[in-house]
């Protein structure tokens, strides 16, 4: 029957392409706060000072090797409970849907730090000793020395891993609809529930998954010609 | 930390069901997987045009979707379509279709075949072409080439690339637990679910699965260090060890 499925699928479009914008929303927040940590992730495991090297190895180690859906479902119970427990602290009524949105956030963000950690850590090792040397010997502060010869040395090397996480970042964001946060995946679960059409809306929710993974593909591209500027090409 | 659920025997019996359901997805996946990435591979070298765009195109869309997406597809969406196709039910491979582990193995094999066969194409590409030459100088045969030589060559290049291909092979299982197959991660859930227990049985089998990529990892170095042609590190130990 055509034109049932026609109508659920009418149905159905706004809100999937909404929680298409809300996944969006999820990956570049999460995204932008894994680069962060990521970096801090790597100044500690790059750091001279022994303690703290361990503490960023054991971040990047243990995050690495544990499923990232069960990292999700055990981060987001134990992250709910402690965001619960702040809101109370403050006295303040808890919203859930704020919260569900802030530990989706925070849960893929702290799984995407610890791959960060890695991908900027190999990505500083490979910077040549004789460029950081050259900075200390122009007297260059450490903050400066970071903005302007770390960061800019690192980036080519660093970004390849960088698209990649972002690529693994958008695809994960599939795993918060197993908590029940209302993204993509969740809202085409929904609708498939209601048509009975699962083949029709799984399909559909991968077609936008695709478009997004294609889409940024393409603007990692220009990314990394810009980022290579100046380099000669390989 | 109450772990007293630990001495039940139905909660034993299920975590043991999903260890070995878990490590029987990963054993079936990687083979299978494996043989679809060195066909997929090939098809894209040396295969006809229209079947390497196709493969192409496969291996963009899997890539380029979320796994879980794709378990639901095969699972809910082409498993709930079947019993629409006249004389599937009554055929052999029915009980097949129906059971969620042959989703699972499905979903995880085209997945393996799409990232690893990336992989083996960079890899078959980066052989010298002058030891595919003194092949046929010797008179080899195409197939003789490809499994005594390009094969063995490229795997030789690629394998710790392969290795992280099993650790995420290892990793995606738990997706699993969400089309009602019994893996630790169900397990877990059925134990939180009875107990009101929340991090005990995370916990637990997160510990699990940090000792199986520990394992895996470590048996898979010392396949890396044997394999033919491998970087010689342990002979350095051989020539000090008598005999």
């Amino acid at each position: 029957m055509p034109s049932d499925h026609s109508d659920g699928l009418l149905e159905w479009l706004g809100p999937i392409l909404q929680g298409a914008l809300v996944t969006l929303e999820i990956a570049l927040l999460a995204y932008a706060i894994g680069l962060g940590l990521g970096l801090i992730g790597a100044t500690a495991r790059l750091s001279p000072w022994r303690p703290l090297r361990g503490l960023g190895t054991a971040y990047s180690t243990l995050v690495r090797a544990i499923p990232e859906l069960l990292l999700i479902i055990l981060l987001y119970y134990a992250g709910s409970q402690a965001l619960n427990a702040l809101l109370a602290e403050f006295g303040g009524d808890t919203h859930i849907e704020i919260s569900g949105f802030v530990t989706a956030v925070g849960v893929l963000a702290f799984v995407q730090g610890a791959y960060m950690t890695e991908v900027f850590r190999g990505a500083i090792q490979a910077i040549p000793k004789g460029q950081l040397e050259a900075a200390d010997a122009y007297g260059f502060s450490h903050p400066t020395r970071f903005y302007r010869i770390v960061l800019p040395a690192m980036l080519p090397n660093a970004l390849p891993g960088m698209s990649n996480l972002w690529l693994i970042l958008v695809k994960d964001t599939a795993l918060i609809s197993v908590i029940g946060f209302e993204e993509l995946f969740f809202t085409a679960q929904q609708a498939a529930a209601s048509t009975r059409d699962y083949a029709l809306f799984y399909a559909l929710a991968g077609a936008l998954y695709l478009v997004m993974t294609l889409g940024s593909n393409a603007l990692f591209a220009r990314a990394e010609r810009y980022v290579r500027r100046g380099q000669p090409s390989t | 930390m109450d772990f007293s659920w630990l001495s039940d025997p139905f909660y034993q019996k299920a975590l043991w069901t999903g260890f070995v359901n878990t490590l029987w997805l990963v054993a079936v996946s990687a083979v299978c997987g494996f043989a679809l990435a060195v066909t997929f591979a090939m098809i894209r070298l040396r295969g006809p045009r229209p079947l390497a765009m196709l493969v192409t195109g496969v291996t963009t869309v899997v890539r380029g979707t979320p796994l879980l997406v794709q378990l639901f597809f095969f699972y809910d969406g082409v498993g709930r379509l079947l019993p629409e196709i006249p004389g599937l039910q009554e055929s052999l491979i029915w009980p097949l279709l129906r059971d969620p582990f042959f989703y699972g193995a499905l979903t995880f094999t085209l997945s393996v075949g799409a990232y690893t066969g990336e992989v083996l194409r960079g890899a078959l590409l980066s052989v010298p072409e002058g030891e595919l030459a003194a092949g046929r100088a010797f008179g080899l045969s195409h197939w003789q080439i490809l499994y005594r030589l390009w094969l063995p060559r490229a795997i030789q290049m690629c394998l710790p690339t392969l290795t992280g291909e099993l650790i995420l092979l290892l990793k995606s299982v738990p997706l699993v637990s969400t089309i009602a197959l019994m893996d630790l991660l169900k397990a877990a859930n059925m134990v939180r679910d009875e107990t009101f227990l929340v991090y005990e049985p995370l916990l637990l089998i997160a510990g699990i699965y940090l000792a199986l990529t520990l394992v895996l990892t470590s048996v898979m170095r010392v396949i890396e260090h044997r394999f033919p042609g491998a970087r010689p590190v342990a002979s350095k130990r051989r020539r000090l060890l008598p005999g």
